[in-house]
């Protein structure tokens, strides 16, 4: 393997390179403080450490009204409810839009993309009250709920846009064999569409672990803190000397999306970069 | 013509549909009724035609909230396209570990919504933070970033110019796009790197600049949860940190001034639908599509 030493593109890779380390620096002394005893934060910006404390770890699990497990279960919930519920209800509306022909389809496929820019506080009064009635304040219905309906209509144009690369002679083929529509959709189009069901399952992943308003809104009893939610009453409820547990805590809160980040970064560079298609 | 199949596309259709009126459409309508009500969430709703926006002409601290949303939405969204596009078109040439340079400056934007972030910002900016302990090495004095009002919202300029990842990844794709061709033309002819960039890569990228500037846009409107978190829920100090949405949040949720809420949920989709249709009508005169 030849190395390229010209001047030029040392320069080029001694910029990237800081620039990654400028970016990157909070994060790893973050990680590295809060294996330091108490105070050291205050004083160390380094990152090198005498001796490996985990006593942060421990503060800060039991630090609130609820060990921290309490929170990753709730925000693991939340979670896989999303998840289960955007993957069915969005490839369903997706395979309508992408394949079959029907009175309003323009109509309602414009509505779609238009639903996709809409703020969501135009409609969190309402939704709101409209679940404060239903009794579900204070359980995960509220973050759940919407998702077995689709609400997240990003993730249907996603699809739409996976579903139309893929040929069409596969479905008459599977007509010709007597497919019906449900049965080309589970037994050719979905097979078919995995790629952007990852990109799905993964971006549903770290956007519901990294949601904070709608948790905030609905979640106010401290026994269904969701982790964004809890690690945010932390800073309401702490002094300047835990600031240690604090660290610790938020270190454990970031681990989940930064393993969906190494494990699905192909499909999400491939989500955001092309929309799904190949 | 292609057989129609209504019903089963119906079928297909009906989660997404019900969602649709459920929880889109209906809170849409109830949220623009509301908006002409007084409302506490005790008592049913009282009408009171347009009170709620001729309190919001005269509210002070709505007008501060809107000048703080719109400085950070015009400062942050163009330094943070600026850098994704300066870092796309250098990883663009071919530079050895494009794919390793690619994710680190991608993983910020994953994280920086999470309130971890916010809690690790509230550190690092704070009077005894990194940033100061940095710069007391070299002998330089900081101060309390987040506690003084002149520089609160910086903070938060900077985090979201810190998340320019997802928009560079979406610039490397569009830079994918364009054929090797025009460039190979250029160089023939003698054209200089700046040349090119100018003559060839901006002119053919202005769709995804276009794209991002408004998407980035219409996100940086609704940022909520990172001033939140960094201020205390305050918006402080001084309110010099207080989005539009966390005045809303502060109205609505701590006060229960559901009406109030609504008239200025309905005033920010406004604003953010003007913003975007300007956005398309100026695109006319600097946006270049091939063909």
């Amino acid at each position: 393997m030849r190395i390229d030493l010209r001047p030029r593109t040392v320069l080029i890779h001694l910029a990237l390179i800081a620039t990654a380390l400028v970016m990157l620096y909070p994060l790893i002394w973050m990680v590295v403080s809060s294996l330091r005893p108490g105070n050291e934060i205050f004083r160390e910006p380094g990152l090198l450490v005498k001796d490996l404390r985990i006593e942060n770890y421990k503060a800060g699990w039991n630090a609130l009204t609820e060990p921290f497990t309490r929170y990753l279960l709730n925000s693991a919930v939340v979670v896989l409810g999303s998840i289960l519920g955007n993957l069915v209800s969005c490839s369903m509306a997706a395979y309508a839009f992408a394949r079959l022909e029907f009175a309003g389809k323009k109509m309602w496929f414009a509505i779609m993309l238009l639903s996709i820019m809409l703020p969501i506080h135009v409609v969190i009064v309402p939704q709101y009250i409209l679940f404060s009635h239903a009794g579900w304040i204070n359980t995960f219905l509220p973050l759940i709920v919407p998702k077995l309906l689709a609400t997240d209509a990003f993730f249907v144009f996603l699809m739409v846009q996976f579903i139309r690369g893929i040929p069409r002679e596969l479905d008459e083929a599977a007509t010709i064999d007597g497919c019906g529509r449900a049965g080309i959709f589970l037994r050719v189009i979905l097979p078919l569409m995995v790629p952007a069901l990852a990109t799905t399952t993964i971006f549903t992943f770290i956007w519901t672990w990294n949601d904070f308003f709608g948790q905030l809104i609905y979640l106010t009893d401290p026994h269904m803190y969701t982790v964004p939610v809890a690690l945010r009453s932390f800073v309401d409820a702490t002094s300047s000397s835990s600031w240690g547990s604090m660290f610790a805590m938020s270190v454990v809160s970031l681990v989940p999306v930064f393993l969906a980040f190494l494990l699905g970064q192909r499909f999400l560079v491939k989500g955001i970069a092309t929309t799904g298609i190949k | 013509m292609r057989r129609r199949d209504n019903l089963t596309a119906y079928l297909f259709l009906s989660p997404w549909l019900l969602g649709l009126f459920l929880i889109t459409i209906g809170p849409m309508i109830a949220s623009l009724y509301l908006a002409f009500t007084d409302y506490n969430l005790i008592q049913a709703p009282e009408w009171v035609g347009l009170e709620n926006f001729t309190r919001m002409l005269s509210d002070e601290r709505l007008h501060n909230s809107l000048r703080v949303t719109f400085t950070y939405v015009f400062v942050s969204v163009p330094l943070q396209l600026a850098i994704a596009l300066l870092l796309a078109v250098v990883l663009d040439r071919g530079v050895r570990g494009m794919a390793f340079y690619r994710s680190v400056f991608y993983l910020p934007s994953l994280l920086g919504s999470s309130v971890a972030i916010a809690i690790l910002w509230r550190q690092v900016f704070g009077t005894e933070g990194l940033l100061n302990q940095v710069l007391a090495l070299v002998g330089v004095e900081g101060k309390g970033w987040i506690s003084d009002p002149s520089t609160a919202l910086g903070t938060l300029v900077v985090l979201n110019v810190w998340t320019f990842g997802s928009p560079m990844v979406i610039f490397l794709a569009g830079l994918r796009q364009i054929p090797t061709m025009y460039y190979e033309a250029a160089a023939v002819d003698g054209a200089s790197a700046l040349r090119r960039f100018f003559g060839i890569t901006l002119p053919l990228l202005t769709p995804i600049i276009f794209f991002n500037l408004v998407l980035q846009i219409i996100h940086a409107f609704q940022s909520f949860t990172q001033a939140f978190v960094v201020s205390g829920g305050s918006g402080g100090p001084s309110d010099s940190t207080m989005f539009f949405t966390l005045y809303l949040y502060d109205r609505g949720f701590g006060n229960f001034d559901m009406g109030y809420a609504s008239a200025m949920a309905w005033f920010l989709l406004v604003v953010i639908a003007i913003f975007t249709g300007v956005n398309f009508l100026v695109s006319k005169y600097w946006v270049f599509y091939e063909n």
